[in-house]
């Protein structure tokens, strides 16, 4: 078992105070029970899952409530045991709307079985009866993104892995979700990422954790120590955005994800550490994915809590078990400061992707304007992926939607590294993000004109 | 010297045969009446008859592959003077149509949700939570369809765009453009609207404007025919004549005006 510095660094990158100081010691509490949860179809990429309950119908806790339909698409299980309330149109964290199951919770229900059989034996079962489990369950990419994990980690046979990358980093600032979970509970995601390792047939797996986190990374070292391995432990420069996947692969492996290309091109599978707690969950207990860890911080909250709770839960009883917020909150965000989604009101539920949720007072949300690009090419210094987000932002700026293609504008991720360090302030992501969805909109136009 | 003058004198000279020689064999006739067309036609290149630009209709007409009376700006007088230089029958003008946007929720009338700090753009403001305005329906004013506009016949007042009509030149650029789809296209000789676009039931309607439909259908009596029902939303028939003076004044929602 080793722990070692990452070998690699890549281009690029910020520093943005961490300010995970207020949550980082915290451990996580498991949220009661909330009266009414909001359970969206709609919690991963991909196309959203199909009801298969009706209004009035009783539901037991971990219960499927909407299937997956289609190969991008997760399962949605009931967190809890209730009454399906009503089915409607809610939005997302994400800013979107998608259908959401509004279950009224039974809190004297009894626990009940699990609804799927626990495989405590899954080293002597089939890889295929595992990711078959890791389907059934719902399990999505826990980072942020929401990819359907079955997907992920069925990479066709041309592709071969041969490493595993665990992501710890959480680089974005105020979190520590991920953190927590690995402090409280290595054990766990260990099995969980010797479950995922199982099922992908990689040889060896890298942890890779910002050395911010050497709490987490003795936890998990310790952990490893009882189950002798291979594996290897990375501390990585604490640099933002070492959480992503392509810049992660570079700092551990020294791998180029090619430019429109997935880690698989270069034999690599990252999954976060909470995505392998719920495959641990899932396949030891046979429990699905219903409930996560989440960071909900920030200045305009009284108490600053690290909550284990159900998904669906609204982030208003998030708040209202954290003390409440101030009355100085004039920001929400969904998610970290830097990828996060700003939320128009509290009456939105958590959903599989949320880790965290933050408030922040008037002082720390200044208005601004933003002016001219004075070329100075600091965000082109900035951006980890060596695009040049001034001349991107400037031809979208202009509509010239063909010139930010040719520019690779579609590689963009929106970390907002460049935004960060804009001088000028201004709103790059923002430009970047129209950008891509007019050419997405245009290749699908185009795709939908070939068909007929 | 003397080097340098022939050499440049030559190449002039076999240039100057070559280009005379292309002129003579490799020349291509163009119909002078395609010229003629294109100069009567408006030059805005705005592509509303399906062509690539006035010049590309012009061969169209020319070649009697399409009517002259597609440009949707074209005056009569300029049709007519096309019809008289092909010398065929006076065609009559296609009704003029002219762009309506179906919101006057502006910054008084309708409410929003948050304060958006972002890029002016409407599709971006949209992304943001469905955007600031409080109706899902509204026109949320930062501008999209003004500068997808050619004829600078959009104006934003106090929040929400406002085509003027006798600018509008009918390119369609601006319905294209608006993410909401709130801009439709009605017969310029039609002057009483119902400036709404919203779906929500009337009660949602109520709570985040004071200008909107509610669904209430006392207009639909009063029009005789010319204003249906499309679920709570009260549309107008623009094929059927509305003349009921009284339809603004008896509008509870107050979003049916004359213009």
């Amino acid at each position: 078992m080793k722990v070692s510095p990452a070998p690699f660094l890549f281009r690029g990158g910020i520093h943005p105070p961490d300010s995970k100081t207020a949550t980082a010691a915290l451990p996580l509490k498991d949220l009661p029970l909330p009266a009414r949860l909001e359970v969206s179809t709609s919690q991963h990429l991909g196309a959203p899952a199909a009801p298969c309950v009706a209004v009035g119908d009783r539901v037991t806790a971990g219960q499927l409530i909407a299937k997956a339909s289609g190969f991008i698409s997760a399962n949605v299980h009931a967190p809890a045991a209730g009454t399906i309330a009503a089915i409607r149109e809610a939005p997302t964290p994400t800013g979107r709307t998608a259908t959401a199951i509004i279950i009224e919770t039974d809190a004297d229900a009894p626990a009940g079985e699990p609804p799927y059989k626990p495989i405590p034996d899954w080293r002597e079962q089939a890889p295929r009866s595992l990711l078959d489990r890791v389907a059934e369950a719902g399990i999505v990419g826990m980072g942020g993104a929401g990819f359907p994990t079955h997907v992920k980690l069925s990479p066709p046979g041309d592709k071969p892995i041969d490493t595993l990358i665990l992501n710890g980093a959480e680089c974005e600032p105020f979190l520590n979700s991920d953190n927590r979970l690995l402090i409280e509970r290595a054990e766990q995601v260990w099995e969980g990422c010797q479950i995922i390792r199982r099922i992908l047939g990689a040889g060896t797996i890298r942890v890779a954790i910002e050395d911010n986190k050497r709490e987490a990374a003795k936890a998990l070292a310790a952990a490893m120590e009882s189950a002798p391995d291979d594996a290897h432990i990375h501390l990585l420069k604490t640099l933002y955005p070492q959480g992503s996947e392509k810049q992660q692969i570079y700092s551990v492996t020294g791998r180029t994800v090619p430019m429109g290309g997935l880690p698989m091109d270069v034999g690599c599978v990252v999954e976060n550490v909470a995505t392998a707690y719920a495959v641990w969950d899932a396949v030891v207990n046979g429990r699905p994915l219903t409930a996560r860890a989440i960071t909900v911080t920030g200045d305009a909250v009284n108490t600053p809590t690290n909550w284990f709770a159900p998904v669906g839960t609204s982030f208003a009883d998030l708040v209202a078990a954290s003390g409440g917020a101030r009355d100085n909150l004039a920001k929400l965000i969904a998610g970290g400061p830097m990828m996060g989604f700003a939320l128009p009101s509290l009456e939105v539920a958590m959903s599989k992707t949320s880790s965290g949720l933050l408030l922040f007072p008037r002082e720390c949300v200044r208005p601004y304007r933003s002016m001219a690009c004075i070329n100075c090419g600091r965000c082109v210094e900035a951006c980890p992926l060596g695009l040049m987000p001034n001349e991107l932002s400037q031809a979208a700026e202009a509509d010239d939607i063909d010139e930010a293609e040719n520019r690779h504008v579609m590689d963009c991720f929106e970390c907002g590294a460049c935004a960060y360090v804009c001088p000028a302030r201004r709103p790059l992501v923002q430009h970047m993000r129209r950008a891509k969805a007019v050419i997405t909109q245009r290749r699908r136009a185009a795709a939908q004109q070939k068909k007929t | 010297m003397i080097t340098s003058i022939l050499v440049v004198s030559g190449i002039g000279l076999v240039c100057g045969v070559a280009l005379a020689l292309g002129a003579r064999y490799l020349s291509v006739e163009e119909n002078p009446l395609i010229g003629t067309v294109t100069e009567l036609l408006l030059g805005a290149n705005c592509g509303a008859c399906g062509y690539a630009g006035c010049g590309g209709y012009a061969q169209a007409i020319v070649a009697g592959e399409a009517p002259p009376n597609r440009c949707p700006s074209c005056t009569p007088e300029a049709l007519a003077q096309i019809s008289a230089a092909l010398g065929i029958a006076p065609i009559e003008a296609a009704a003029r149509e002219v762009a309506l946007v179906l919101c006057r929720g502006d910054d008084e009338q309708a409410q929003k949700r948050f304060v958006y700090d972002g890029i002016t753009a409407c599709a971006a403001a949209a992304a943001v939570g469905g955007g600031d305005k409080a109706c899902r329906y509204g026109c949320l004013g930062y501008g999209t369809c003004l500068r997808a506009c050619p004829a600078g016949a959009i104006e934003m007042v106090n929040g929400v765009a406002r085509v003027h009509p006798e600018l509008c030149i009918s390119c369609r650029k601006c319905v294209a453009a608006c993410p909401r789809g709130i801009i439709r296209m009605v017969p310029a000789a039609s002057h009483t609207h119902i400036f709404c676009s919203s779906r929500d039931p009337g009660a949602t309607v109520r709570k985040v404007c004071k200008v909107g439909c509610i669904g209430c259908r006392i207009c639909t009596r009063l029009a005789e025919g010319a204003i249906t029902m499309d679920g709570t939303l009260a549309v107008v028939d623009y094929k059927q004549p509305l003349d009921n003076e009284e339809l603004p004044a008896k509008c509870p929602g107050k979003c049916i005006l004359k213009v």
